[in-house]
Order: C-alpha cells, then structure tokens, then sequence
C-alpha cells in the first residue's frame, strides 16, 4: 500500500499535495481505492464552490459501494478533473496522479494540522 | 489486523479452493458464513471474460443435498412451489422456490431428477440450514434427506466454456458432449450439469472435495481465468436472476419476484404456500431499470418514484456488458416496461427506464 512521503492525509483517506501555484490538490488514497474496488462513477465539484473544511464535495463510487469525498481543509473550488468523468478506473490505476479537484485554501489554513505520511500509515495500521 | 478481526476470520467457514484463492491474489470476503474471493484483481475483467469466453466460479458455499426414497417425488410435489412431475426424463433440471405457508419465498434452489427414487437439490448458502430444518420437518418416514458437504462445486460459464472445459477436464467430455441445457448427469463420483447463474452456456460440476483443488488448476491452466463473487453478482443481476435475500425473501411472494413462471398451478396438486398465493393479492411486480444518466450508480434499497406510486430497488450495481446502471426493482403492478421513472441517489432524482428483464442474455443486450 503506497503512502507518499511527500503529501499530507486526512482520517476520510483523502491526500492532499500543495501545488507551485499555491493551491492544493485532493484525490483518495491508495488505502480508499483498494478498499473500494474498481470505480465506475466519479462526481466532482464546481469550480468556484466554497468548502467547509470537512464537508462533503465529492462521490466516488465503485462497482461495490458509494463513499463521500470531503475538503481537508476550507477554500475554494478552483478546477476539477473532468476527465475522470470518463475514466473512473484512472483512479485504481494512480490514485495520487488522479487529483479529483483543487482548491485555493482560505487564509490561515495549515496543512500541519493533516497527518504526514507516517501519521496516516499509524493511523490505520498500513505497513 | 485487529485481533477481533482474526478471531472472526477464524470462525468462518472454508472451500476446498481456500488455498488455491489465496495463491492467486484473491480478495477474500465473508459471504453467508463462508471466507470467499470478491474478486482476483478486477471483477469487471472476470465479468467480461465469461461475456466473452469464458470464466470458472468456486460455488462450494452452496450446498447440495440429495432426496431419496419411494415417496421422493411425492415429497418434492408437496414441497416445492414448481411441480418435479415436469422432470420427465432422468437427468432434467428445474428451478424452484421453497414456500413457506404464507407464500412467501423460504429459498429458490434447483432440483436435478436424477434417477427415479432420487433427486439432487442445490441450495443458497445462507439458508441452507434453514431449508434442511424446514423440509425435514416436511418429509414422510421413509424420504431420506442427505446434505452433502463432501461435494465441491465448480461453475465454468462463458461461450466457450465447454470446449475449454472439454481441454482441461477430458474425463467428463464423453459424458457432457450431448448435455442439452438444463440437463445433468452423473458420473462416478461426480456430478456435471449444463445449468449456470450468469446468462451464458456453461457447467455445474460437483465433485469430491478432495478432487476440486485438481480441477480447478487444471481449468486455470487450460485458460479459463477465476471469477469471484464479485463477478458472479453483476453476471446474474445482468441476467436478470434474482438474489435470494435481496430480490426476494419469506416476506413476498414469487408473483411479486418475478418468479411467476416457476409456480405451477396445474391441477389440484396441494404444494405448501399454494392457497396462501390463491388468496393473496399481487400489488407489486418486479421490474427491471437502466439509468438514463451517468450521474450515480443504483444500488439496493433506493426509492423508485413513478406516476403509479413508489417502489423500491432490490439489488443495483454498475453493469460492464452495458456499461451502465442497471437494477431489479419491486414497483406497483400497473407499472410497465418502457416507462420512465425516477430513483432517489444521495438525495438527488435520477431518470431511469423501466425494463423486462434479463438486460443481457448470452452475451447480447436485450434492453
């Protein structure tokens, strides 16, 4: 099971990668995936959306079950990932090149505030 | 793992193909008390592979139990809801509910008439013990009811399931070359029937269980690939087969299931549950849907909304021969095919199409 050093996760198994450009970029994890199975149905939000940190934007859902996609943190909708409309599967394939949407976080946000890598891989006993 | 989690493992049962899953990187889940494989990587490619070719399912949850006696026949006409006198020859095959004095539906199964005297039934995994309790409560002295948990049991389904069958397994080529669908026979230990739970050819094979981890590496070899339930569930719903448990259950009956076709009526003959369906009204049917829009998937238990009033689905998945949501549904009986409704999907109202299923059978769309 796959947990890049490099990004920031969530307790809902969302990962979360800062962008150059100041933005954030969301998609689930390789522990959601393989939970979930082969996904056929990816719903992505608006952009331009405002997020709670927390709330609900986004369902992914798989030949087995529907699971809700929640913003790590408070901002706005800035682009989400059209094509996966017509993939889904791309998400099994590379969960963390597979991005579901990007968000410009709202001010005082801290990404410290998600687990890091080895925070997540405790958190839900992944060796 | 947590440790509680081990222990639930532990207490689950296990097929003779437990190993041979696990060798081949199968995700194995619990299914009616049994640790079975979902899937072996992905189960949309499994289910393409039986559309297509062809595909091999261990089905040895299920339990196959024998009826023997004089007064088998007479038994089985008392307690199934479809009529054994319609099995003229031996080795014919038919598809059954078990009904409950109500008319609601106690299990489906089906029932290979063997040899005069002796019948073989096939039942779900989950009710087995159940369907056991119950009909041995039914039987005459002298109609001897054997479960038989000795037998493994192999589905290999898909259009070119018997040839490969025939390249992995020669031995059972000289006894299932004439084998016409819905037709069984015996042979030695073994038991091969030409019946299957996916819309495409195919055979039942019941064997030993000491043989089944033999079979089954030889039919891999020959390049029929694992399927697991996963596979096995979007097959069948494709198919239009009902689910025991989701599609029907002791609180409807199998007028309200679809199964109408499978209640004889015939004649005087006193089944158990016949005067209870006599009696009761028929309300709901149960329909087919196609999704109109790719905006979900449906799924069991979601409300149908249509201009005759509501309706709920019964089982619901992602459907690959299609490539669309499909679903069985128990809606009003003025409803019919052709009609357009709605389906609440996390709270949003989707469009739909009634349809007649099966949506797929032997590898075309029909819907």
């Amino acid at each position: 099971m796959k947990v890049p050093e490099t990004l920031r996760y969530t307790e809902t198994h969302e990962w979360v990668r800062a962008e150059p450009d100041g933005t954030l970029a969301v998609g689930i994890t390789d522990f959601a995936q393989d939970n979930l199975g082969e996904l056929v149905y990816v719903e992505t939000p608006d952009a331009g959306r405002s997020l709670k940190g927390g709330e609900s934007c986004a369902v992914v859902e798989s030949v087995k079950a529907a699971a809700d996609v929640y913003a790590p943190v408070a901002g706005e909708v800035v682009a989400r990932n059209a094509a996966l409309a017509d993939a889904p599967s791309e998400v099994n394939k590379d969960c963390y090149g597979a991005w579901l949407f990007k968000i410009r976080p709202a001010a005082g946000v801290k990404l410290d505030a998600l687990m890091d890598a080895a925070a997540y891989r405790k958190a839900f006993g992944i060796a | 793992m947590a440790e509680w989690v081990r222990d639930y493992y532990r207490c689950m049962r296990r097929t003779p193909l437990f190993d041979a899953h696990r060798a081949a990187g199968a995700r194995m889940v619990e299914f009616a008390g049994w640790e079975m494989p979902l899937h072996y990587g992905s189960q949309i490619e499994e289910h393409h592979a039986v559309r297509r070719a062809a595909g091999v399912f261990d089905i040895s949850h299920m339990l196959a139990a024998d009826v023997a006696g004089a007064e088998a026949k007479a038994f089985l006409r008392r307690a199934l809801a479809n009529d054994v006198e319609r099995l003229k020859a031996p080795g014919k095959a038919l598809y059954s509910c078990l009904l409950a004095e109500d008319g609601g539906v106690l299990d489906d199964l089906i029932v290979y008439f063997v040899e005069p005297g002796r019948y073989r039934m096939v039942l779900n995994a989950a009710t087995a013990q159940a369907d056991l309790a119950w009909l041995g409560g039914l039987a005459p002295a002298g109609v001897r009811l054997a479960p038989r948990p000795d037998l493994a049991m192999l589905a290999v389904q898909g259009p070119r399931a018997r040839e490969k069958f025939w390249d992995a397994l020669p031995e059972f080529r000289a006894a299932s070359e004439e084998l016409a669908s819905f037709c069984s026979i015996e042979r030695n230990e073994s038991f091969i029937a030409r019946t299957g739970y996916t819309g495409e050819d195919g055979f039942e094979l019941m064997l030993p269980a000491r043989d089944a981890p033999g079979a089954w590496r030889r039919l891999c070899a020959a390049g029929i690939g694992p399927c697991g339930l996963g596979a096995r569930d979007t097959l069948r719903l494709e198919a239009g087969m009902n689910l025991y448990g989701a599609d029907m259950d002791a609180a409807v009956t199998p007028f309200e299931s679809g199964l109408a076709w499978t209640v004889s009526l015939e004649g005087e003959r006193d089944f158990v549950g016949r005067a209870a369906l006599e009696r009761r009204s028929t309300a709901r049917q149960r329909l087919g849907l196609v999704l109109e829009e790719r905006a979900g998937v449906l799924r069991a238990h979601q409300e149908v909304r249509t201009e005759r009033g509501e309706g709920v689905i019964t089982s619901g998945s992602f459907a690959p021969t299609l490539n669309a949501s499909i679903a069985l549904a128990r809606l009003p009986a003025a409803c019919a095919p052709g009609e357009r409704v709605e389906v609440a999907v996390r709270g949003k109202r989707l469009a739909a199409r009634l349809v007649r299923p099966p949506f797929v059978r032997h590898g075309k769309i029909l819907v």
